[in-house]
């Protein structure tokens, strides 16, 4: 029998409305005790004095870009650096070569992330076919093999008819329709957000309304058909609005925002940088008000990083040419402190429970507590020290980041995964 | 100051009294052809365009060739480019062959930013993408000068296909930090909103009577039909709403300059009877492109 006692730390989990200074007692890679002066004779102990201590971290939208992509990540080189963001669950877009559109895949997936992942891995299947936003892919069988929800992140798929017959299916299937919301037509050609700053780069402009559309005629097909659907990478204050909109009327919508979506504007980019490059684009402060406000109020329930990994030679180039997407594990829960809990915004108990029981209830995963007999994931945090990411060390394959050299107080201290300490700091 | 010449956006009202004054130096007296300089003699500048141009091509190459310089010019389709090679490793290559500047033109928006981050080598924007070509302002610039004692105060049009243009936005940055007050003008679809906030002094309208009224000078715009990949307006209705006709002409003040970066669609958006009308500056543009390029040069590879 293998025991750890996390010692002397603040302990919050939402789940259970704790927040008090106790000590967390796992055995085997469950949850047994919380308590206060827990005996930890014969264990391992972990001293969290100091620190918070607070369920593992759920981050339900990254890319692993394995299969297909491993020059960019792999199933293990992501979730090294998803377990040094102190994230101890991840679920993987279906965006790979080939396409998680089959339990094949899915399988694969699993498998691999079995063999050679740190953190647990959730795959999402794809809504269609190869995402080609055409013919519905095998979703059942995919919820058979162990997919959480279905998306065909990055495609948005345009047909309505399409995306009806897919809420209709993942409603029988119980799982939540993931919806990039970008309508193509509108953003075609675009490469940052549509604005002042676009019009002075002569770069092209995904205007804000072509993610409001989608969000907007999904959420009415979402109360035709009844189905639990999620807005991915929120970043318009007007989708904003419609997603407060279907809450208020009981609707099963949700809502996610990044860390950079909450933390940048379209002004913080220098001119042509492509670690600034990324769908939906950075906003306006109007819209990052929004989304914090949002966070707040609820209206988002939860934070995931689109942790989306390109090579260097993928982003040195013509900006235009550069794909989308940025790192995002590392440095998420540094933001999060910085905007939302430093800034007084939001108590640290509410933005436990946007990492950890909120994503777990979306996706309906056994995760995101410390109740007892719970899977002992616990994320450790502290809340005072400071550091500075630095990219060049991530255990990722790629280094496509913002907030390289960026200054943080407070952040990750360490990562456990079922029992097993799997990353710390300065470890 | 940046080590090259890539945008109008980062120059000092200052600086860009400086190159065109220096610009005037350099321009021929009437009937007598230019001066050969030696102020550039053993350097070597490479003009690489990845976009067709023969008019800033030929405009710069001459340039160099008046101050002593050796150039040499790379078009695209002649160079590795169309093998596939990156836009980086291309420009490491002519980096290594130790040029003392490279003129580029590109249809990306900021590839000449990008490349300065990593390169040494000075560079010079020749127009990249719709964002910037400044040149093009300055050269515009000393032509409004030639016949104006200063930029101060006039009333400039800039009328056609504003959100493709680079010329529209490194004459709008210019001549705003000179407290010209800018109306441009175009169809909605290529007039976009977000143009009034880029820069101090800027007003948009749709009417070009409103936009021509009592102007100082008319800047034409080439319709770029190979920059959209749409139909952002009926294009046989252009000439008819938005093509420079002798009545617009009476609307401005009596001494209008008309100008236009060339090369000119007779009957798209300027008609013959202007383009060669006595209003007509278009052929003194590219004479000033010129001794404008020439003081862009020594000024960037001054030693």
């Amino acid at each position: 029998m293998s025991r750890l006692v996390v010692k002397g730390g603040r302990v919050i989990d939402p789940s259970q409305n704790i927040d008090r200074a106790a000590d967390v007692a796992i055995e085997d890679g469950s949850v047994r005790d919380i308590g206060e002066n827990i005996d930890a004779t014969g264990s391992e102990v972990f001293d969290a004095s100091g620190l918070i201590v607070a369920p593992g971290f759920i981050d339900m939208h990254v890319h692993l870009r394995e299969p297909g992509f491993e020059h960019s990540e792999t199933i293990e080189t992501g979730s090294r650096s998803a377990a040094a963001g102190g994230f101890t669950s991840i679920c993987c877009m279906p965006n790979t070569q080939p396409v998680n559109d089959n339990a094949t895949v899915t399988h694969f997936i699993l498998e691999r992330a079995r063999e050679r992942a740190v953190v647990n891995v959730y795959p999402i299947g794809a809504i269609t076919k190869n995402s080609a936003g055409e013919e519905l892919a095998a979703i059942a069988s995919m919820k058979e093999a162990g997919i959480v929800a279905i998306s065909d992140d990055g495609k948005p798929v345009m047909n309505a008819r399409v995306i009806r017959r897919a809420m209709e299916f993942a409603r029988s299937s119980n799982l939540p329709v993931i919806q990039h919301c970008e309508d193509l037509h509108l953003s075609a050609g675009g490469d940052m957000h549509e604005g002042i700053q676009s019009t002075r780069l002569g770069l092209r402009g995904i205007p804000r309304a072509s993610e409001d559309v989608m969000v907007a005629r999904d959420i009415l097909l979402a109360e035709l058909t009844g189905a639990r659907y999620h807005v991915a990478h929120i970043s318009s204050r007007n989708a904003m609005q419609m997603v407060a909109f279907a809450k208020s009327k009981g609707l099963s919508v949700t809502a996610e925002a990044t860390p950079h979506h909450f933390a940048l504007t379209n002004n913080d980019m220098p001119p042509y940088d492509s670690n600034y490059k990324m769908k939906p684009p950075l906003r306006d402060e109007s819209d990052v008000g929004a989304i914090v406000d949002g966070l707040a109020n609820g209206t988002i329930d939860a934070i995931a990083t689109d942790h989306a990994p390109h090579p260097g030679d993928e982003k040195m180039q013509e900006f235009e040419r550069c794909p989308f997407g940025i790192l995002g594990f590392e440095t998420a829960i540094g933001l999060a402190l910085e905007r939302l809990y430093h800034s007084g915004r939001i108590g640290l108990a509410h933005m436990v429970s946007l990492f950890t029981e909120n994503p777990a209830r979306i996706l309906s995963l056994r995760r995101g507590t410390l109740k007892r007999g719970a899977a002992a994931d616990l994320t450790i945090f502290g809340l005072e020290h400071e550091w500075t990411y630095d990219v060049a060390r991530s255990p990722s394959k790629s280094r496509n980041s913002p907030f390289h050299g960026h200054k943080f107080r407070g952040g990750q201290v360490a990562t456990i995964v079922r029992g097993q300490i799997v990353w710390r700091l300065n470890g | 100051m940046q080590k090259g010449l890539l945008g109008i956006a980062e120059l000092s009202r200052g600086e860009i009294e400086e190159i065109l004054s220096r610009a005037r130096d350099f321009q021929p007296p009437p009937r007598q052809s230019f001066k050969r300089f030696d102020t550039l003699r053993g350097r070597m500048i490479v003009n690489v365009f990845f976009e067709a141009s023969t008019r800033t091509r030929t405009s710069f190459e001459i340039a160099a060739k008046r101050l002593g310089a050796d150039t040499l010019s790379i078009t695209a389709s002649g160079s590795s480019v169309s093998k596939g090679e990156s836009l980086v490793d291309t420009l490491n290559t002519l980096g290594a062959m130790r040029p003392d500047a490279i003129v580029m033109r590109h249809s990306a928006s900021g590839a000449p930013q990008f490349l300065s981050r990593y390169l040494p080598i000075p560079i010079v924007n020749a127009g990249d993408g719709t964002h910037e070509h400044p040149t093009q302002a300055l050269l515009d610039a000393r032509t409004i000068l030639d016949r104006r004692a200063t930029l101060e105060g006039l009333r400039i049009a800039i009328i056609g296909d504003i959100a493709h243009s680079r010329v529209a936005r490194s004459n709008i940055y210019l001549l705003s930090k000179f407290g010209v007050s800018i109306v441009l003008c175009g169809p909605a679809s290529l007039l976009p909103r977000d143009m009034a906030a880029i820069a101090p002094g800027v007003e948009l309208t749709t009417d070009m009577r409103k936009a021509i009224r009592d102007a100082d000078v008319i800047m034409m715009l080439r319709v770029q039909l190979e920059r959209q990949n749409e139909a952002s307006f009926p294009s046989n209705e252009y000439f008819q709403f938005f093509g420079l006709r002798p009545e617009h002409v009476q609307l401005a003040k009596p001494n209008v300059i008309v100008m236009h970066p060339g090369p000119i669609n007779r009957g798209r958006e300027i008609s013959s009877e202007v383009a060669d009308s006595q209003r007509s500056a278009i052929l003194n543009q590219v004479e000033n492109g010129i001794a404008v390029r020439m003081a862009v040069l020594e000024k960037v590879l001054a030693p």
